[in-house]
Parts: C-alpha cells; structure tokens; sequence
C-alpha cells in the first residue's frame, strides 16, 4: 500500500536516476540515516560498540569491498585478511612514524597502500579465472601473513611481534587507544561506511561497475563490446582493495587496538568475509550490510540468549552457537543460493503488489 | 539446572541477603582448539573459589560470585567478554591467552581494573612502575627460558659453549616472546639459537621436525600451547630425538600433552612455575564442592598439572582480595582496592602450608615495582605415566631479563605518554 511507484511523480532525469526511485525506500533509508546519527550515540556504550555496532560497521566495510571484487567483477578471493593485514600495517608504521597525522588521513592512505598491493595481487587474475585465481589469492594472504610476521621493521621490533595503536585524537576527542569513548569511535566508523558505501553504490551504477559486471557475466563478449579487461579488472582489484585495506585498519586502530597478524588477519577472516557476501548476497550493496550482519549479531545473540537468558553453561551454549550458525548458513545456501539481499527484494516485490496482488 | 538450584541455595543459606559480592569473571575456553589446555585450568580456578564460598563463606565473610564467559582463545571473543562482565564490578582478569592479554591491557587500565597474567602476557608488565594494573607474577616467560639455560648449564658443567639449542614456537604473541631473552643469552653463553615457528594451531610440523632430524641440536626448547605440544611431542618420538633434550615451558607440560605418546615419550621435560603432587586442599575440594555437586567441570582433573595452576592462580587472587581486606578495613572491595591488595600480597611458605597447599609456589612479595614476582621455576619429567618433579625452584638470571624488561616498557611507556605511578623512582 505504502510501497509502491504510482503516485511518485519524477519531474527531472536526476530524480529518475537516483539511487532509491520508491518514495518509501527513501525515507527508510533516512530513518536508518537519522537512527544512525541522531539517537544510536546518545545512547550507545561500551558493550555495544564493542561487541556489535564496530564490528558490524567495519566488516560492512570489508563485505563491500569484497563485494566489488568477487560480486561484481567476478574475480574470487581468499586473500581479504592479508589485504586487511595490509591496512592495519600501514595505518601502525604511519602513526609510529608521524605522530601528528590525522586518524582520516592516516585511514585513507592505508587504504591507496593497499589498494597498490591489491593490484599488484590482481595482475594473475588477467591470465587465471575462477578455482585458480582464487589459489593465487590465497597465496597472497599467506605471503603477507608471513611477511607481517618475519620481518620486524613493520611491528617496530616490539619482542611479541605484536602492533599497538597509540592514542590519537580527532578534533580533540581520542578516537583510538583506550579512553576513547563508545560514541566518538561509532561515530567514526559510521562516517566511514555512510562515505564509502555511498561510493560504492554510485560506482557500481556507473560505467565503471557496468565494465565490472560486463567482465563477471562473461569476459570474452565483455571483450568485444569494447570492455578494456587489464583496466576493468585491475580498477576492480584497486578499489576493492582500498575498502578491505580501511577495514582492516579501521579493525586494527578503533576497534581491537592491538593485533597479531596471524590469529586477527588469518585466513580465517578471508573465510568470515567471504561467508558474509555469500549469506547476504553477490554484487549486491545492501547485501554486504546483510551478511556482516548476520555473522556479527546472529553469534552474540545467540551467546547471549542461551547463556545469559537460559542461563545455560557457556561451553554448551558457544557448542550450540556453531551449530545453529552453521545451519543457518546451509539452510540459507540451499533456500536461498542468493543471498539475503535476494530475500529483501523478493519481500519487496510482494509489497509492491500487496494488499491487491491480482 | 540441579547445579544452578545448589548454586541458588547455597548462595541463599550462607549470605542471606548480602549475596555474592566478590565478582570474578573467568573467561575460559571450553570449545575451540585450546580446550585441552583451557578446561582443567578453568576447573581449577573455579573450584578452589566455590571451595571458599562453601567452607569459609566467601573471603572476610563476603561471598564469591564467578562471572563465566567463553573466548575459545578468540581475541575478540576475549574483548566481548571482558565489555560483558566489566559492568559487573569484575574485581580482577585472568585470561589465560597471551593474545587477549594485550587487548586488555590497555582497557582494563584504563579502566581500573587489573589483570593477572600469571606466567603469560606482557613479560615487561613486571614493571610496575609503567603496568599499574598489570600483574604478571610469579613468573614470566623470559624468567621461563632463563631458567631453562640456567638448568642446562647446571648440566653441562656451566658452559654452553658450542652447544646449539632449538627454539621450537607458536606463532603468535605468546611464543615470540622469549627470541630476545634467548638470543641475548645464546650471545652470553656462546650456544647457537635456531628458531622454527609452528603456525596455529599447530598440527602441520612435520618441516619442523624435518629439519631438527637434519641438524639434531643438542636441545630443543619448546614454546607450545594446544594441539600443538601433543603434535611435537609425537614427532618427537617419531624421529627418535632424545625426549630428555626436549624440554618445554610451563604450557607445554600438561597431563593432555604427552599421555597420548605415553611410554614413548618418557624424559620429556617441562617446566612448572607451581608443584604438582597430593596436597590436602584436593581433599576439601572434593568434599566440600564436588560431592554438593558443584564442580566446574566433570570433576575428573583434579590434581592434575593445569588443574593445579589454575587453582593457584584462584588462591593468588584471593589472597590479594583479603590483602585488600586488610588494608582498607572493608570487605567489599572494589577494584582499585583490589589492585592495591595485588601490589602489597606477600606468599610465605607458613600461609602456602596453611591454605592446604604447602609449597606450592615460590614465596614472593610484590611491590609498586615489581609485579613479576620471583621468576623461579621447577623442573618436572615424564615418566611414562606421571609428571615427576626433578629440581627444586630455580632462579632466573634476572641480570638478563631485567635490563630487557627495563628496555621494552620504557618503549611501551613512551609510546603511550606513561610516567611512572610509583613516584620516587
């Protein structure tokens, strides 16, 4: 009734491009927006920063660059976490080093730092698709994990080999270290992910995302239109690349503070954000919140239903969490191979027509 | 639920109103591949701490209330946790993960509550005067492979000339940490130091042990926790290394660790920082917590190595809340006065003897300071089928680790603005 195109009159070829044509699509979004800003730092603390909101901001991040690497541009990759490890590296050499950076800028040329390494990672991908592109990325996670790990110039020679991020302020409030406070740090994160998704959609309705998607559907026709492949995809690698490499550094300086690069960028976090473009959907914006979602709030929640409501035994409720997630995520695969973003559009599809579907 | 009604009315007969007021979180880890390790320890100190509730009525007459959160030896995991419970009035951390352990220290710092990283952590946390909440005694890891050159020179008639030593390692935080004690000392000593990193979590060593077969050092010294011990010591035995030349720390010497090579792999040293053995407190603990049905776990570890270690580390943290007692004339205490108990806790032998667990660690006092605590460590072998111990507490040479511990938190305090919370100094 409420979500629907008649009666939404578009008078200019602007507003019949924009990213959100249903009246009702946009206003949900600027509620989301306002919830967002205007009430979630009023009254957020440490325990949701913490546990959920960071997480889920920053793994948003990480889903959509993946997201535009393997959802839209086709290109498979396992090396998210050795691409984050690169963000989270950078960011800790250039706040060591120059002490007097802004945490924006510092966030930001972690990103081009990656995205340089991501390309040059992505140079195989012009001669190797699918299962082998996929090995060639793997070797880069394990190439940088170990590289992180070996050579003492990038943790500044500390005994543990682990990187601290010292405190470093924005406009006079910490943002990261340990007395930053819940709000500054979401606030951060959230202007982040607000930026970065905004470009990503508007890239990925571009010609850039259509060369993406022309390059993902099939390569040799992709070709032939005119679709430069080396340019495509390697504008891919990058662009990707800078997201997972702000991810990864936001993950490193906002969220945990300190970090050992096997056991936080392992090839585990490769599998964890590949899981959430999986469960939230291919080449889908929306889809990348979706699935960092889902493999966020879905594991605390459950903990804490079960051991903090039922008051089970913690070991037996965590026992249980693995295998209510894991059957979630087959159930979801063999339900819907699509994703949580197709769910949403179909449940919009039925609106449209909803209450009158004749 | 029959558990959580006798916890209820346990808790209901004994306090009446003021109910459980000491909070102590345990962030355990019961799943995941640490568990072999993570469960007798948590068994350990969770059931000394119900032992007090039940016979003593708590400590100084308030009771204890365990707060239990599971990391699986997850980081994040580990900052969920502590962000859950914090708001409880968590009067103390133990984490019992190298890794979590530096996500929490600069919070719970920040915060005001302090952490006891007994034998695991920031070595350089010794410095008090830089680590006001952090407390890592009695000993740390570079007193760990202090002690191990120091018994190995006791061997070999005092000179490691020549000699090469292996350093067998988890990747991680946790088995970088003792490289610089032993290259200092492999300089001072003359010994050669090789390093092989195992990668979590430690079940591909077969390169590892490739390679000891081909360059047969004359030691192997090993920094394994998990999996990963069981794997090499297996491997071990399979390319037929002297297992008496292949010693492990304190983390690499559990029951779990060996008994499944079992006769294979007698000789097998390891280090411990506490005594193994009977001691009369087991005896309480089975009568007063097992036996009302309040055990921890399945009840099945007691007394063995972990088991032991975790119910010091209770017995330490309660020792510093009645330190606490005693200082500030309350019984509830809070944090900070926690901390202050930690800082001024003294183990003597005649207290050990007293709480049912004679000698159990070296005497130690902490101060402003030092909050490493002695550093002294036993030896104990396998036999085959138990845990034997071989030499009484040896000291580390703190000559070599205190000037590193001097060094590494001078950096950490200047990279974070900390001077010194101890004045005079």
């Amino acid at each position: 009734m409420f979500y629907r195109e008649a009666g939404d009159f578009k008078t200019s070829y602007t507003d019949d491009n924009q990213t959100f044509p249903i009246a009702f699509d946009r206003y949900r979004y600027y509620i989301v927006l306002v919830i967002g800003l205007g009430i979630i730092p009023f009254i957020i603390n440490d325990y949701w920063a913490n546990s959920i909101l960071l997480p889920f901001l920053i793994y948003a991040i990480a889903a959509i660059g993946l997201n535009i690497l393997t959802g839209y541009c086709g290109q498979v990759s396992l090396g998210t976490g050795g691409f984050m490890a690169v963000g989270a590296f950078t960011s800790y050499k250039l706040m060591t080093a120059f002490p007097w950076m802004d945490m924006v800028t510092i966030t930001l040329l972690s990103g081009f730092m990656t995205a340089m390494v991501g390309v040059a990672f992505g140079l195989p991908s012009l001669r190797i698709k699918g299962f082998y592109l996929a090995v060639a990325t793997l070797a880069a996670q394990f190439f940088l994990v170990w590289l992180f790990n070996k050579v003492p110039w990038f943790f500044n020679y500390s005994a543990s080999g682990q990187i601290s991020a010292p405190e470093r302020t924005l406009f006079g409030l910490a943002i990261t270290g340990p007395n930053a406070e819940a709000p500054v740090k979401y606030l951060f994160c959230f202007a982040f992910v607000f930026v970065l998704a905004w470009i990503a959609r508007n890239l990925t309705r571009g010609s850039i995302g259509r060369q993406w998607m022309a390059i993902r559907d099939m390569d040799i026709a992709a070709e032939i239109i005119g679709v430069n492949p080396l340019k495509a995809k390697l504008t891919a690698f990058a662009v990707s690349s800078f997201y997972v490499g702000v991810a990864g550094a936001l993950l490193f300086t906002v969220y945990l503070g300190a970090v050992e690069v096997g056991a936080s960028y392992g090839i585990q976090r490769s599998f964890l954000i590949l899981f959430m473009i999986i469960i939230g959907g291919l080449g889908s914006i929306f889809g990348s919140f979706a699935g960092a979602a889902f493999m966020v709030i879905l594991p605390v929640a459950l903990r804490n239903f079960f051991a903090g409501t039922l008051g089970w035994d913690p070991a037996l409720a965590t026992h249980f969490e693995f295998v209510i997630v894991g059957a979630l995520i087959m159930f979801f695969l063999i339900v819907e191979p699509h994703g949580l973003a197709r769910l949403w559009a179909l449940a919009k599809e039925k609106l449209r027509l909803w209450p009158f579907p004749h | 639920m029959k558990k959580l009604a006798t916890f209820a009315l346990a808790g209901v007969m004994a306090a009446g109103p003021a109910l459980a007021d000491l909070v102590i979180p345990d962030l355990h880890y019961r799943t995941g591949a640490y568990a072999a390790g993570g469960i007798p320890f948590s068994d350990g100190y969770q059931d000394y701490l119900n032992l007090l509730n039940a016979r003593d009525g708590g400590i100084g007459g308030e009771m204890i209330r365990i707060v239990s959160c599971e990391t699986a030896y997850d980081t994040e995991r580990g900052v969920e946790c502590y962000e859950s419970t914090k708001g409880e009035g968590a009067l103390v951390y133990q984490p019992l993960s190298t890794g979590i352990t530096y996500q929490l220290i600069p919070r719970a710092t920040a915060d005001g509550i302090p952490l006891h990283t007994m034998g695991y952590g920031r070595t350089s946390a010794a410095n008090g005067d830089v680590f006001s909440h952090v407390f890592n005694y009695p000993a740390n890891y570079w007193d760990a492979a202090s002690v191990i050159v120091n018994q190995l020179l006791e061997e070999n008639g005092g000179s490691l000339e020549g000699k090469t030593i292996t350093l067998l390692y988890h990747n991680s935080a946790y088995g970088r940490e003792p490289i610089r004690t032993l290259e200092t000392l492999a300089a001072q000593h003359g010994f050669t130091l090789t390093q092989l990193a195992v990668d979590h979590p430690g079940q591909e060593q077969g390169n590892q042990w490739l390679t000891i077969r081909r360059e047969r050092p004359d030691y192997v010294v090993m920094w394994g926790w998990g999996v990963m011990n069981q794997v090499a010591i297996q491997e071990a035995v399979n390319i037929r290394y002297p297992m008496e030349n292949f010693i492990g720390n304190w983390w690499a010497g559990a029951d779990h660790d060996v008994e499944q090579a079992g006769e294979a792999a007698a000789g097998y040293r390891a280090l411990n920082m506490n005594r193994l053995g009977d001691m009369p407190v087991f005896d309480e603990i089975r009568t007063h917590v097992h036996e009302a049905g309040m055990a921890a776990g399945d009840g099945s570890n007691v007394g063995s190595v972990l088991y032991t270690r975790g119910m010091y580390a209770a017995m330490l943290a309660a020792e510093a809340i009645r330190t606490a007692q005693e200082i500030h004339g309350v019984a509830a205490i809070t944090p900070a006065m926690m901390r202050d108990g930690m800082e001024a806790l003294q183990m003597t032998n005649a207290r050990m003897e007293e709480l049912g667990m004679p000698g159990i660690g070296p005497e130690f006092a902490v101060s402003c300071e030092d909050h490493g605590g002695t550093g002294m460590a036993i030896m104990t072998q396998w036999s085959g089928t138990e845990w034997v111990t071989l030499t009484d507490f040896i000291a580390p040479d703190d000559s070599v680790t205190q000037p590193l511990i001097d060094e590494d938190s001078a950096q950490f305090a200047a990279e974070n603005n900390i001077s010194g919370q101890c004045g005079d100094s």
